[in-house]
């Protein structure tokens, strides 16, 4: 509870506490909440106060999922203080050692060694680069991508919503329906499921990539046919952390089209049933990244959806009285809950800080505020006071 | 590579699989829903029962049965034997006949359709001429006699259903036979009844729906008597000696006539209204029998005043100058009377009634026509059922003491064995003593044998005693006022009405080995009751669980807890409550687990759990699920205005759904195909036109009922460190969550006053937040932990202290499972996830390979919301085997699942049926019988109808098979 009454207190204070760190070393000062000034001002602040006049700086923060995210602009700057709960923790790289690969999603706590295969795997040429002029796309939280363009045919898209326990909801509802497909004995009508409604602001209208009348036809690679309302209805809650739909949209001219070496799998126009389209089909990052256009914004991880990031479960040790457990038999394990660093960027406290004051309140009574950290992996070893 | 070697492992995999699983539905226990015909073969000492869902089943000697479905979903109407054959006729309403057979196979009896026909009239006759009404299937066994609604009467040759057009009988002849002055020519009506002469073959007795009877001469295919009735006709009895002829009528009267002799016109010798003077109800069926010595009896279904008893369903035996009107709780669908003798030609020895709800049979040679209980065709139903609860392998010494208190119970039925005693039971005896458990709504728990083929009840046990209700147990059953007339006896045991359903069973457990059960209600009550050989007069005191514990804004707007008795309370042999639990609030209990060896119970409602030490009588804990956010818990019972609108719609979408899928059975050939498509296309234009949604939204904590409590468990385990096992009870709510405390009993000599404590030590919050539906503690060889006591009485492996535990958390959309003592996740199946069903039931079962008797498996036997069955196997969490089993619309049958816990299981078909079935290949219970033909004599010297000829030469000794199953259960476990 101690740590709760900090909350309400800075808030009135309207200030908001920021702890910088560049190299080993550290700077606190706070800034006004309500007047965050401008970036630039801000900018210069931090040299300022680190003392590195003439050095030109990569500015990130964590935010409350953990993400480093950068801020370069007085958007996101003021996006950084309005979020800052208690404490806004700044990252300082020089702009010439700075490692970009660092920031966006779950770039703290997802295990290095997806971050390791990632690279391996995947050596693509435009990950090391600094940017050119704006930021990249893994700056921003995605919140939706088409996927696996290369293997399915054109007329069909998979979109990943990225739900990443925000409040907002997924916001779509589907219905039965008929779809005529194409068999050897001729045109057939069967049983589909459709997107019927969007719901005005959730995620799923604000991605632009589904829309009333899409036919869903599988749901994380698993085909709905010959499955019932219900039943896809349920696999889509079930994996409502990390939904990847597969839609045959309704408006077939936004496309994407293919110059050329699409594979086979494009010209089966029309076809739902494609080979291609199976669950292991994303468990080949190899061809993937091969046979991938350069215009096409590939940035599905595929480690991401096997990785159980979204899925953990949140367990409270309760009893004071139990022998701690010991931190290094934990780290020695190769168990997801354990939370993991990313050995660049020390943000050891800012989890712990996250991890106490989610075990402070009980699991029955998470409030919607700290729902969004659910996700993450936490481990008590203390006593905590439950409610 | 890595391929090939998979393969390789996969088929071994496969036939281990093959060795241990298996599907089969195997019997349905308990009564069928909604009988719409009986019959009874003399010749074959068989029953059979025909459905309005068209089911045929046919019952004799406990352990024999027989079940069949017509294709067509169509009512049976009537069910006929032909005499001295294995075969027999159905009539359903459809106007289709079916010839069905008793096939021996392989040693074992089969029922098997083996021809079917509809009548066809001459081109352009309307339909009523061939709608059958009336069936006579001929003692020369190859000759059935159809009467129709048109007043005709086809003659057919069976068993291929060859028309004999030649012999049909017209109405137009019937008619030209009747004396000119015969009522002004008007119509006979339709074919109400067809008798056949019990003296004389050649004669068929034609009676009209007008009342008119005409005995027809089959050899000179004319009439030669008629018997002029008047009234309406219900039904014809033709007297054994063929002599006289009863007619029962619509206005309740009865008429006997006389047709021994030479005239055309019979004479009326007496005509009755037995419950007369004022208008009467309609006699629908009158038989008369003769007894050796003494006037006959006279059994008449129906006839009572209209006025002051018209509701009432009855049927009146007569005899010298005893007369009772047995009352029935519903409709009377049909009856018989089983003759003694061994032509089955002597006094009637029992009159066997089937009504509505219930198979009722009346001793008629023991003073005051006790009631004989019935080893088959149970009323599961009697009071509906709630809930059930199985256990296996039941140790001797408790299936006594169950017995013998179930035997003091059940004096007033008659000492006589059953009196159907058709075909062999051919089933080996049951491995072991199982117990099925059910709840009812008027607080009773039942106990039934289900160790066999046959669910034998066993032990009733009403908890309803220890509270304060309105309604005293009424005694009134069985007494007949002095004098009353007429003169009523209320018989059978059907009775839903429900005093006061706060009463309601919700959860029992059971432990075997010491006897303790807990039963736990409908207002919160959790009793706690123990197997005693004497009757007690005891107290029971109740303590109060606050489950609340202090949390604000609540409204409870239920039903209140109910009154405990203040006053010692007497209770019979058998099991005496001794502790109560009382919930506050007093919600339905949702979970219950009890531990013999610790004596503790747990139970938890949709507001929380609690621990009760039931040797000291104390609350050991309680804990508060509720979240403030959870409206709907917050305010009272499940409230359904909510969903109201929801179930509405999903009911429609039932309805709608079942319409495609029954119609998709039928589609089998391609020459349906097309008109299918069209069906089909129509069906998906009216889903178009009203489409039905759905939401797609995460789970959020906000949900209606997250604090539910669905799952208690008590384990031995490693809970806080892993040297150290302690005791533990784990708790998993509706919301995911999952609530671990650490148990610390005081050692043995000071349990009965150190107070037994409980920490709390974990929780879990599962992140897809599906409901906790099971948990399961694993040990060092990942076998699930044994129960309580299990050990103690050498019947389980002592669990694996030695290696790393697990826990198995098992939700309505995942397995998982997890290492302790410290909780990390380490394998799960997602099944929700990859097919979208969720699951629904859970239990672990010990499943052993058919092939050899040294090797098997646990698994957990899983059943979803789509119906199919599961099997998961441990502690892989691999899926195994997946059944379809229940339809996915059937949300009843699917609720009512339980599992055993040698990979069996029953559902509820109906309110008033259990289907069994088994998931192992080695532990299969299905009847297996034989009824062989029996030995013909020739049909011209039979004296009946239904020739009561010498039956095959396998006699039944009193004693019933059921019974000889348990003998020899108790003498297999004597050995041991």
């Amino acid at each position: 509870m101690n740590k709760n009454h900090r909350v309400p207190s800075n808030r009135t204070l309207g200030a908001v506490e920021v702890k910088s760190k560049f190299g080993a070393e550290f700077r606190r000062f706070s800034l006004d909440r309500f007047k965050p000034g401008r970036f630039d001002e801000f900018y210069r602040l931090l040299q300022h106060m680190h003392r590195i006049p003439n050095v030109d700086l990569l500015v990130g923060y964590a935010d409350v999922h953990g993400d480093l995210l950068p801020i370069n602009n007085d958007d996101n700057y003021r996006k950084a203080i309005s979020v800052a709960d208690p404490v806004l923790r700044l990252f300082l790289q020089r702009k010439e050692e700075a490692d970009y690969s660092a920031f966006g999603l779950d770039s703290l706590t997802r295990p290095k060694k997806t971050v390791l295969a990632a690279m391996l795997l995947r050596p693509d040429a435009n990950r090391k680069k600094p940017p050119v002029i704006i930021s990249l796309p893994r700056d921003f939280r995605p919140v939706s991508s088409i996927i696996d363009v290369d293997i399915l045919p054109e007329t069909h898209r998979r979109v990943r919503l990225y739900k990443h326990g925000q409040e907002k909801p997924l916001g779509f509802y589907i219905r039965d329906g008929s779809s005529v497909r194409v068999t050897p004995q001729g045109l057939e009508k069967v049983p589909g499921i459709f997107i019927s409604r969007m719901v005005p602001g959730g995620l799923a209208e604000g991605t632009g990539l589904l829309a009333v009348n899409d036919e869903v036809l599988e749901v994380n690679g698993i085909e709905v046919q010959a499955k019932s309302l219900d039943q896809v209805t349920d696999m889509m809650i079930a994996n409502s952390h990390n939904l990847i739909v597969t839609v045959k949209p309704a408006n077939q001219r936004n496309n994407i089209v293919r110059s050329g070496g699409g594979g086979a799998a494009s010209r089966s126009s029309g076809h739902s049933s494609d080979s291609g389209t199976s669950f292991y089909g994303y468990s080949s990052p190899g061809t993937a990244v091969a046979t991938t256009p350069a215009h096409i914004i590939q940035n599905f991880h595929p480690e991401e959806l096997e990785s159980d990031e979204d899925d953990e479960d949140l367990v409270v040790e309760v009893d004071g009285e139990a022998v701690p457990i010991p931190r290094a038999s934990s780290a020695s394990c190769t168990i997801p809950f354990i939370p993991r660093y990313v050995p660049h960027l020390d943000l050891r406290t800012t989890n712990e800080a996250l991890a106490s004051r989610n075990n402070a309140g009980s699991l029955g009574t998470l409030s919607t505020a700290d729902r969004s950290l659910e996700g993450r992996s936490l481990e008590e070893d203390g006593t905590v006071i439950t409610l | 590579m890595k391929r090939f070697r998979r393969h390789g492992q996969e088929s071994h995999r496969d036939r281990i699989k093959q060795e241990l699983y298996g599907f089969n539905k195997t019997v349905e226990h308990g009564f069928p829903h909604q009988p719409s015909a009986l019959v009874f073969s003399p010749s074959l000492q068989l029953l059979a029962i025909g459905t309005r869902s068209g089911a045929i089943k046919l019952y004799g000697a406990p352990g024999v049965e027989f079940m069949g479905l017509h294709d067509e979903n169509a009512a049976v109407t009537q069910v006929h034997f032909l005499p001295q054959q294995v075969d027999l006729v159905t009539l359903l309403d459809d106007n289709s006949l079916h010839m069905w057979t008793l096939r021996a196979h392989q040693g074992v009896s089969e029922l098997l359709e083996i021809g079917r026909f509809t009548l066809t009239g001459p081109p352009g006759a309307p339909p009523s001429v061939t709608r059958v009404t009336a069936v006579l299937t001929h003692s020369s066994g190859d000759l059935l006699f159809l009467g129709t609604e048109g007043g005709h009467v086809f003659v057919v040759e069976v068993p291929g259903f060859r028309e004999l057009e030649e012999s049909n009988i017209s109405l137009e002849n019937v008619t030209n036979s009747l004396p000119e002055d015969y009522g002004g020519r008007r119509s006979l009506e339709h074919v109400e009844s067809l008798q056949e002469n019990p003296v004389n073959p050649r004669q068929v007795l034609i009676g009209y729906g007008r009342g008119i009877m005409v005995i027809w001469d089959l050899e000179r295919q004319s009439a030669i008597k008629h018997i002029p009735a008047t009234q309406q006709l219900e039904s014809v009895w033709w007297t054994e000696d063929g002599d006289h002829v009863l007619s029962s009528h619509s206005d309740g009267s009865y008429c006997r006539w006389m047709v021994a002799g030479e005239g055309t016109q019979s004479e009326q010798e007496k005509s009755e209204v037995p419950y007369g003077h004022f208008p009467c109800k309609a006699i629908s069926k009158i038989i008369q029998l003769p007894t050796e010595q003494g006037p006959p009896f006279l059994f008449l279904s129906g006839g009572m005043p209209r006025a002051s008893y018209g509701d009432r369903h009855c049927i009146s035996v007569i005899h010298s100058k005893t007369h009772v009107a047995l009352d029935f709780t519903s409709r009377i669908i049909d009856f018989f009377v089983i003759r003694d003798g061994p032509d089955y030609t002597g006094d009637p020895s029992a009159l066997v009634v089937l009504v509505e709800e219930e198979l009722v049979v009346i001793d008629l040679q023991t003073e005051g026509w006790p009631v004989i209980q019935t080893p088959y065709l149970v009323p599961l139903h009697c009071s509906a059922i709630t809930c059930s609860h199985h256990v296996s392998a039941i140790p001797l010494k408790l299936w006594e003491k169950v017995l013998s208190a179930g035997a003091l119970q059940n004096t007033h039925y008659s000492k006589k064995p059953w009196p159907i005693t058709g075909g062999q039971n051919l089933s080996p005896d049951a491995p072991q003593r199982d117990l099925l458990l059910t709840g009812h709504e008027d607080g009773t728990v039942r106990f039934w044998d289900a160790s066999g083929v046959c669910l034998y009840p066993m032990y009733k046990l009403s908890t309803a005693g220890v509270f304060l209700t309105d309604a005293e147990p009424n005694d009134n059953m069985n007494q007949c006022t002095e004098g009353e007339w007429p003169p009523f006896r209320k018989v059978g045991c059907f009775d839903p009405y429900s005093d006061d359903p706060r009463l309601g069973v919700q959860k029992i457990h059971l432990c075997k080995y010491s006897g303790y059960l807990t039963v736990a209600g409908t207002a919160g009550q959790i009793l706690v009751l123990e197997l005693n050989d004497e009757a007690a007069e005891q107290t029971v005191e109740a303590t109060v669980a606050d489950l609340l514990q202090g949390q604000e804004g609540f409204r409870w707007k239920g039903h209140t807890r109910l009154e405990v008795k203040e006053e010692p309370v007497m209770f019979p042999p058998g099991f005496q409550p001794f502790a109560l639990v009382q919930c506050q609030p007093p919600a339905v209990v949702t979970a219950l687990t009890l531990h013999s060896d610790w004596k503790l119970v747990t139970f938890g409602t949709s507001h929380g759990f609690g621990l009760y030490d039931y040797q000291q009588k104390s609350n050991v804990l309680v804990r508060c699920t509720l979240n403030p956010s959870d409206q709907l818990a917050m305010e009272g019972p499940l409230s359904r205005v909510k969903s109201i609108k929801k179930s509405l719609r999903q009911s429609f979408r039932r309805i709608r759904r079942s319409r495609v899928s029954l119609r998709k059975h039928h589609v089998n050939n391609a020459a349906k195909v097309q008109e299918a498509n069209a069906r089909l296309e129509a069906e998906l234009a009216e889903m178009e036109l009203a489409p039905v949604q759905r939401k797609i939204a995460a789970r959020s904590s906000d949900d209606s009922f997250t604090g539910l409590v669905r799952m208690l468990y008590f384990a031995d385990t490693f809970l806080s460190d892993s040297s150290h096992h302690t005791p533990s009870l784990w708790a998993g709510t509706n919301g995911g969550s999952v609530f671990a405390y650490q148990l610390r009993l005081p050692p043995v000599e000071r349990r009965a006053e150190d107070p037994v404590t409980a920490h709390p030590a974990k929780e879990i919050q599962l992140m897809h937040r599906a409901p906790v539906v099971g948990i399961v503690v694993l040990d060092g060889l990942g076998s699930p932990l044994p129960e309580p006591l299990e050990v103690a009485h050498d019947l389980a492996r002592s669990a694996d202290m030695q290696g790393c535990h697990q826990l198995l958390v098992i939700s309505e959309e995942q397995f998982k499972v997890f290492t302790l003592p410290k909780v990390s996740a380490k394998m799960k199946l997602k099944l929700t996830a990859i097919d979208g069903s969720r699951v629904r039931r859970v239990g672990v079962a010990w499943f052993g390979s058919s092939r050899s008797e040294d090797y098997g498996e646990s698994g957990l036997t899983v059943l979803t919301n789509q119906g199919d069955l599961h099997v998961v196997s441990l502690p892989g969490v691999k899926l195994q085997v997946q059944y379809p089993c229940i339809r996915r619309e059937d949300v009843s049958g699917i609720a009512s699942c339980v599992f055993t816990k040698h990979g069996q299981g029953f559902y509820l078909i109906s309110p008033s049926e259990f289907e069994r079935f088994s998931l192992s290949a080695r532990c299969v219970v299905e009847p297996r019988s034989l009824v062989e033909v029996p030995s013909q004599t020739p049909s011209t010297t039979l004296p009946r109808a239904q020739p009561d000829g010498p039956s095959v030469e396998h006699r039944y000794t009193p004693t019933s098979s059921a019974r000889r199953v348990m003998e020899h259960a108790l003498l297999n476990d004597e050995s041991e």
